[in-house]
This record gives C-alpha cells, structure tokens and sequence, in this order.
C-alpha cells in the first residue's frame, strides 16, 4: 500500500503543474498584468509609469511563458510563471498583490469556513441518510412519492434562493439570526446556525435522492430478499443490513470531499458576511488578485488529489476485499 | 465539551437581548458609531490611499494641515492642525517678492508658509516606544517581539511624542518616493519644486536596497521646515488649486519613527505596514485591522480636543446642528465597521437599528422614500414610523456621454461632426433617464460644472442653450424635431447619409454587459433611434473597455468625474487638451482639443476667484457646451438616511473627517433595537408542527401495517 501511496503522490505533481498552468493560462487571457496594475492603482491619475512599476515590483512584468530575450534555460526562467509557480510546490503562497501574506489569511480564514462547512457536511451526511431510509421505510405510500417530489423541487431552486429566503424568514421576519457578520471563538455560534440550516436544507434534495438511490439498488440484492424470507422486520431490514451495506459509496463519496470543506462556500460566505476561504476568493476575483486566486487553486487541487487518495485508503478499510497495488 | 459549551454560548446570547444582534453584549449603551464597508480598504498609508473606501478611515486617522468647514457652504477650507490657512507669496524668476494681484505670467514660484499649532501629539504607537536610555525599543526590531506579533496592539510597549513641521516635511518626501508610487507623484512633480529631482535621487539610492531610506537625509529644494512648528513648500509658477491638496491625507504627517519601523525586515510578512496600520495625530486610531470582517476606530486618548463648529448655514441651527457649538470633539468613543458585501443584509441592518446611517439604493428606494404631493420626496411611513431621517444633496460629481474626438464620424471640431453631436445631445432625454434609471436621484447637467462650485450658474444664465430653451422659468429640453434638423445639416437628414443614403450606424463602447444593464443600454438605442440613429452596443469587459480608451478606438462612450477638491479647475481639466487619454495618458477621456479652450484655461486656473475667473468659465462653459464634446449627463443626488439617534449629521462631499462630529445617543438605539428586534419563535414552531403533522398517517399506517404482520 505505501507503494500504491507514493505512486499516487507522484502522480500528483504532475495534475498539480497542469492546475497551475490552467489556472495562469485562464487568468492571463482575461487580465494582463496592464491590467492588474490599473486595478490596484484606482481609476484616478494612473500614469503608464505607475504602471510599469507596480509590475516591476510585484514580477509581473517579465514575459508570461517563455522569455525570447533570456538565454538558455533563462528562456523559462525567467517569466511570470515560472517565478510564481514554483514556490507553490512547497506551499509558500507568498503576498497577494496588495502585500498581505496569504499563508496567514488562510490559516486565519479556514477556520470560519470550517465553522460551517463541517457541520453542514455532518448534519446535512445525517438529515440526508434519514430522510432517503424514511422514503424507503414509507416505500409505496404517499410519504414516498411526496417525498420524492419535494426533494425534486428542492433540488431545482437555486442556492441563492435559499440563502436570501433564508435570511428573510430567520433574520428579518423572525429575528432570530444576525442577518449578517461573524465573531470569532464561541460566539461564532450565533452566527454560523442559520447558514448551516440553510446549508443543510439546500443540500438534501439532491443528497437524499442519492442516498435514496443507493439505497434502493441494495434494497434489490439477494441478501434483502434472504433477509425477509427469514421473517425480520422491514425495520430490522432496513437498519440492520441495508443501511450498513449502504455506507459503503457514502462514507468513501464522504471522504473524497472532506479534505475540501477547508475551502469554504463561495456564496454562501459572501451573503452572510463569513470571513473564510470562500469569500476571499471571491474577492480576490472581483480585485483581480492573481497571487490569491492562484494559491486557493492550487491549494484546492492539492486538497481534491488528497480527497481521492483517502478515498482509496478508505476503501481498504470498510471494504476487505478491496487491495491497493 | 466544546458542543455543549457552543450551545450555551448561543443559549446565553438568546437570553441578554435582541438574538440577531451582530454585536458583543458588552457594546451595550456604549457610544460607538456602527457602519459598514463593502469592499476592504488597500492603502491606509496616507502616500498612497486615494480610494473613496479608504477616506472613512485615514480621514479619521491622519490631520493634514487644513480641512473643510463641516457646515458652511460653498466649501470652505479652515484650519485643522495649522493656525491659519495659509496665503500664497509670489515670487518672480529672481527672487523678488510680487504684489498678490500680480500676473501669473510674471509668478516664477508660489511659497506657501505653514505654521502648526504646538502641543499636537501622534497616537500612542510601539514605533515611538523607548527606553529609558532613550533608545527606540523596537527599531532594531527584537526577533522574539516580531514573532509574537501580528497586529500594532501586539506589541507591549507604546510611546508618543510632539507632532512637528518636520513630519509634514517627511511625508511631502514620502510622495516623491519611487518605492511607494503615490497616485499624486506624477502631479506634484509639476508643482513642487525639486520634487523630480528627489524622485530620481531616491530610485537610484533605493534601487539595489530593500530597507528603510531614511529620507531626511535627503533634501527637498521646494519643501524645508523653518522651525519646529513652521514649514515653507515652494510651488512652480503660480497654482491657486494647490491649497486644497493641503486637506487631504495626502499632506498628512508622518513620523520618521513610523516609516523606519514599518520598514524593518519582517515586518510586512507579518501584515505590518503603514498600509494597515496608519500613524496619525487625528482623533482616532485604528484598533482592530480585520479586513475580512471587521475595522475599529477607537479615541485617540492623545487627541487635543477641537471644538464644534459654532456657526453654520442659514438653517443650521433649527436643524440642531449648532446644538453642539463650542464642545470639545470627538463625541463618539469607536467606530465600528463590519463588511458587508451584498446589499440585502446592509439593508435590512440598518432597518433593524444595527447600523446607524446608510445610503440608498436603487433596491431600496420604493421601500424608503416616495413622491410626495408637491412633488418633493419624502420618506415613507415605514421609515417616518422608525423615526428614520433622511438628508439629501447633489453629488460634487459629473457623469456624461462623451464622443470620442480623434473618431471619424463623430469627433472633429468642424460644423458638420459638431451638428451631429448637438443633435445627438438633444435626442438623449437626460431627464427621463433620471427617473427612470436613477429614481430621480439627479439634476440633469447643464455643463461640465457641478453645483456648488465656483462658476456653475443657476437659473436662465446657467442652461446649456444648444441643448435646453428657457420657458415658463425653467429649463425645458428642445424639441426631437431640433435635433432631426441639426442632424440634417451635419449631413444625415432623417438619420441616413446625404451623399451614399446608407443609414447612420453608431456604436457605444462599455464595460456594462449584465442583465442589470440590458434595460438602460435599450433605453440607450431608443434615444438614437428617434433620430433614426442605430446605435450598436459593443459591451466588453472592463479591462478591454480602458484598452479600447486608451487607444482611443472607442467611438461614443460614458464616464464620470468626482471632484478632488471644490474648484472648477478640477473638472474643466477633463477638457483641456494636453490632458487627452490618448497619447499624454490623461484624464481627457473624450480627447477634447480646442485651441481657445485650452488657452482660457491656462488663464483660468490660475485667477482667484472673482468676476473675471467668472467670465473665463463661462466662455470656456460656452465654448464646450458648443463643441458639444460631452453630450452633458447629470449630477447625482446623494440620498442618506439615518438612524434618529444619530446627530450631527450633514452632508459634506468634501470632508473625510466626518466622524469626530457625529454624536450617538446610545440610550435611545438601545431602546429601539430592544423594540424592532424581538424574535418571534411562534413562526418556526408552526413550521415543525405541520412536517410532524405530515408525517403522522404515514405513522400510523405504518404502526397498523406492523400490528397487522405481528397478528
């Protein structure tokens, strides 16, 4: 299995070059470091000079990919992208365009981003499992096909129509929530509620008629049937050998995303004012900020190729059969 | 443990008031200003912040020699950490002292001498912290400090000393500096004396180095501090405009002790920069530094004191704004300021009592302030019922519609393209957009100068006469037929080309291309097209849209200018033709040049002002309106609202030092909020009793189906 592991890491350095070269590739066909100069400097007399040295200042102002002017390996060297990308490969991210080092913002941000993306994950896990095993429970009745089609619906209204009805029915007609705004330590708490609900809520359309789904398919198998024809309850069926028979694509589906609820929730943290990863990388796109926009994504493919290699190793655990070589 | 603690907390917090207050139980009765920012402050350092977000901050922090009467209008600038404002003394080309009514022509230098008040301290701050030696504690800066450290509070020991000329003087300095590209460099190279050579002096002795240049060591031929307490700058020519520079932060002391602390190695890894923690000797100081969540301005326990302004405009007094007069400022204790980047939260905070003033949106507008029976707005019972006041007033700003002059078909100084552009300036009814586009938040311009500025003139001598007539005691638009005649003899009758018959195509460059915008750009086609005009929208995005500006490839285009100062120098600059975008870079976005123009405003700029500067602008005025470069668009109207409890407050478009003349009744917010804020758990309740209801036959027929298989 270590073999299978480093193989696997190995593997990632190559996806993480690819990421970083999408991503510099991307950001520079829209914006030119012209650009970003333009944007940090204000709207007002920006002369070309300023221009050219917040460039120098800030590296931007050797060429993108390949330097014509340089010699030998000078020729990649010497260009943006090979100044800014390699200090990536050992997580030194470096200072935004606005000088503020974003190794610091992370680690001070992750925090409010797992504040409420854990426990979305946990109980949005646990409100989905329930809600597809009481459809099953309530197979062939009117909770099932109801159910079925409320999670349809809730699965086709937009995220952001959760988040402002949300805000409208918790914080402005019932007072029960800050509409908005964070504090740091326990009184996070008062805060963060509302969008875990609303987190929660928006996620179990689709995450309950997926567990549904799965569970259905087990529902078929051979050992179900042999399992009623030996006189058990529908509930013991259900609890006792589907339900765990079940877990098996949810815990590794779980663990595959786990090492991403760092990043946070882009909108989510925008509207209701959550200082974490996701809003900052909001803003960084709004402000044009590449140095932030290039570290979220890298540290983001980084944690997804971690996600997957868990995944495997989870596999081994919950499943026997299953080997890495 | 932790989860029962986290459920306590909440519990806790549910039972010492209002549950969706976003602030500390302890803030309770305290006198603190709430607001809000939407996108975080880049530039704290007061050589660099130029950013209308940034104002709120160093406006409070830093003390450049004057400021703007909070209350009088025009726009007046008074003391603030100066005695007087000071007079220009002209000088010619050998040193001679001129009369003050002396010809620019004749002025070689212009010295403007600066005497501060003594007894001003800076803030408390570790960069003035010493020993008992006298030696600074932290400049060398100790490694053990520096890695305990992440924000100014961190550090344990703080000092302060007496705010000198020589401050002033280094800061002037800092503003030559290659290292910190300040938005002004550029300008003042033209004014201050020496100032290029300083700039060209400290490239080369800061290019192969990375720490700090200690700039007294390098002089500055136009600036020199005469005494402790006196300064002297010496101005190229003669540049009436220059005092207004003098109250911005810009001119803003800054300790030596600072720019060397800041600038030790380390330091900005740590988010220790002069950019997020200023140094100042205004009346507050920033505290809390979380630009992701939170900024706090708390009292300076330094600040000297400064009296309320005890007299105002005609009306000031009945609106309680002189109830103040003579009492030492500032009244509020801190300033808090949460981010809030959407709209939909800010709102609803401020009409839950937790922020205490807001602007007013385009969302908003129907929900806050309606037409009332004369015609004026008026809040709407909703507010009146919160006790809401609401203060208005029209933005020192212009917004138009310029015609690219370098352009083929609609530039040109000659009779044919100007018709065009005077047809076209009629057809776009400025008015309707207003109140359609803006909820009647504008007055329609009729010239490049904002009211409140010297040289706008109001009434029949004010309107723009190739666009408006004046009937019945106002302004009205002339008829669409007017303009299908001026188009007809620029040589497009009824919007085809005389000569070929093709139609007249037209295109408009903007960086607006989302579904927000889709309305006012159709509304925009429709103008043209009462002319017979197609008007082809070429959106694209923003970068695009200033590289197409700068290369001049633009055709028609819209744009804006906010005043850095109240004088007309300031917008008919956006005019003058060595200012063109295309070219020399400038802020002539339209690429405007006519001979005349630009001579008058040689003139112009440099006259006080009086009844000749008045007939300058108002040739100049005439000139454009003619040229018709900017089919003019309108002044904003600023809409505020405030909180009851919330005093003090006028509008002021020039000061940034609005805070310390706030003051908070903090009892009576309290009392609202307790009031507008009660949480109504009867609503969720219902929510968990009707899906418990639903689910109940599915119980019981679930219940019945397992007694039936038990039987």
């Amino acid at each position: 299995m270590i073999a299978y592991l480093i193989r696997r890491l190995l593997y990632a350095l190559p996806i993480l070059i690819g990421v970083n070269v999408l991503t510099f590739a991307l950001f520079f066909l829209v914006n030119t470091p012209d650009d970003m100069a333009r944007l940090h400097l204000g709207v007002k007399r920006v002369t070309a000079d300023a221009v050219a040295k917040w460039k120098t200042e800030r590296g931007y102002d050797k060429p993108l990919f390949v330097n014509a002017g340089a010699t030998g390996l000078g020729k990649v060297t010497e260009t943006i992208f090979f100044d800014k990308s390699l200090a990536m490969f050992a997580f030194r991210f470096g200072a935004s365009d606005d000088g503020r080092d974003i190794a610091h913002e992370i680690k001070t941000r992750m925090w409010p981003s797992l504040a409420i993306a854990l426990p979305t994950f946990a109980i949005g896990l646990m409100v989905d499992i329930s809600v597809a095993l009481i459809l099953i429970f309530f197979r062939r009745s009117y909770v099932e096909w109801s159910g079925v089609v409320l999670l349809v619906a809730l699965m086709s209204v937009s995220g952001l129509f959760y988040i402002i009805g949300g805000q409208f029915l918790f914080a402005k007609v019932w007072q029960l929530a800050p509409i908005s705004g964070y504090q740091p330590g326990f009184n996070a708490a008062r805060f963060v509620w509302l969008p875990i609900l609303i987190g929660v809520v928006g996620g179990v359309g689709a995450g309950a008629r997926w567990y549904r789904t799965l569970f259905l398919e087990e529902a078929g198998k051979d050992y179900v049937r042999t399992a009623r024809a030996k006189g058990l309850s529908e509930a013991a069926v259900l609890f006792r050998h589907i339900l765990k028979n079940g877990m098996v694509p949810i815990l590794t589906g779980a663990v595959a995303v786990f090492p991403l609820l760092f990043m946070g929730s882009l909108i989510l943290e925008s509207f209701f004012g959550i200082p974490g990863l996701g809003s900052y990388t909001i803003d960084a796109i709004g402000s044009q900020d590449f140095a932030i926009v290039r570290a979220i994504v890298f540290l983001g493919a980084a944690l997804y190729i971690v996600g997957l290699i868990l995944t495997d190793i989870s596999y081994t655990l919950v499943d026997p059969r299953v080997r890495l070589s | 443990m932790r989860p029962v603690l986290f459920f306590l907390a909440l519990f806790l917090s549910a039972c010492s008031g209002p549950v969706n207050n976003p602030y500390p139980a302890t803030e309770r009765g305290q006198s603190i200003f709430y607001s809000a920012f939407t996108e975080r402050p880049k530039h704290l350092d007061p050589a660099r912040s130029y950013s209308a977000n940034e104002t709120p901050f160093t406006g409070q922090i830093y003390e450049p020699p004057l400021q703007y009467h909070y209350l009088k209008r025009p726009y007046q600038l008074v003391p603030l950490t100066a005695l007087a404002v000071p007079k220009a003394r002209y000088f010619d080309s050998a040193g001679h002292e001129l009369p003050p009514a002396a010809p620019a022509s004749a002025i070689a230098a212009s010295v403007y001498e600066i005497h501060i008040r003594p007894g001003i301290r800076f803030q408390s701050h570790p960069a003035f912290a010493r020993s008992g030696l006298g030696q600074p504690i932290y400049i060398p800066m100790p490694a053990a400090v520096l890695a305990k450290a992440r924000a100014i509070p961190d550090f344990p020991e703080q000092g302060s000393r007496e705010l000198t000329a020589a401050d002033y003087v280094y800061q002037i300095k800092r503003l030559a500096s290659p290292r910190l590209q300040s938005p002004i460099a550029g300008l003042m190279a033209n004014y201050i004396l020496g100032f290029d050579k300083l700039s060209e002096t400290l490239a080369l002795a800061g290019a192969k180095r990375r720490d700090w240049l200690d700039l007294r060591r390098f002089p500055l031929a136009g600036v020199e501090a005469v005494d402790r307490y006196t300064y002297r700058i010496k101005v190229k020519g003669k540049y009436p405009q220059f005092v207004y520079w003098l109250a911005m932060p810009f001119f803003a002391p800054l300790p030596w002790e600072a720019d060397a602390f800041y600038n030790q190695p380390g330091m900005a890894e740590r988010n220790l920069t002069l950019d997020g923690w200023p140094v100042g000797t205004g009346p507050y100081m920033l505290t809390v530094n979380e630009p992701n969540r939170q900024m706090r301005l708390e009292r300076n326990p330094n600040f000297r004191g400064e009296p309320y302004p005890g007299e105002g405009d005609h009306g000031d007094a009945a609106d309680g704004l002189l109830n103040d007069a003579g009492r030492s400022m500032p009244f509020v204790d801190a300033a808090v300021y949460s981010l809030e980047t959407e709209t939909i939260p800010y709102w609803n905070k401020f009409l839950q009592g937790y922020y205490d003033a807001s602007g007013l949106g385009s969302d908003n507008f129907d929900q806050a302030v309606r037409t009332g029976a004369g015609g004026g707005v008026e809040l709407t019972p909703e507010m009146t019922r919160k006790g809401i006041r609401l203060g208005t007033s029209v933005a020192a700003s212009s917004f138009y519609m310029g015609f690219n002059m370098l352009d083929g078909i609609v530039g040109g100084l000659d009779e044919q393209h100007r018709k065009l552009r005077q047809a076209i300036a009629i057809a776009i009814d400025e008015e309707e957009y207003i109140a359609i586009f803006a909820n009647g938040r504008g007055i329609p311009a009729q010239g490049p100068l904002p009211p409140g500025l010297f040289g706008y003139r109001e009434g029949r001598l004010g309107i723009n006469p190739v666009v408006y007539d004046w009937q019945g005691g106002k302004a009205l638009r002339k008829p669409i037929e007017a303009a299908r005649r001026l188009l007809a003899e620029a040589g497009y009758p009824d919007g085809r080309a005389a000569m070929t018959g093709r139609p007249l195509v037209l295109n408009f460059d903007t960086a607006s291309r989302g579904p927000d915008d889709k309305a006012r750009l159709d509304w925009l086609r429709k103008q043209f097209h009462k002319l017979n005009i197609e008007l082809v929208i070429r959106s694209t995005d923003y970068n695009r849209f200033q590289d197409k500006m700068r290369d001049g490839t633009e055709q028609i285009f819209e744009w804006g200018w906010n005043a850095d100062y109240p004088d007309p120098e300031n917008f008919l600059f956006l005019l003058y033709g060595p200012n063109k975008k295309v070219g020399a870079g400038g802020e002539n976005a339209a690429n405007y040049q006519n001979p005349e123009f630009d001579r008058l405003f040689i003139q112009m700029k440099d006259m006080d002002n009086g009844p000749e500067r008045q007939v300058a602008i108002d040739s100049m005025v005439g000139i454009v309106r003619d040229d018709a470069p900017w089919a003019f668009g309108f002044h904003p109207r600023n809409y505020g609202l405030r909180h009851r409890w919330l005093k003090n407050v006028k509008p002021n478009l020039m000061a940034n030092n609005e805070l310390k003349y706030l003051r908070i009744d903090a009892a009576a917010r309290d009392a609202a909020r307790a009031g507008w804020n009660r949480p109504d758990w009867l609503g969720p309740a219902l929510v968990l009793a009707l899906v418990a209801l639903a689910l109940l036959p599915a119980w019981f027929a679930y219940s019945r189906k397992q007694e039936a298989s038990g039987r």
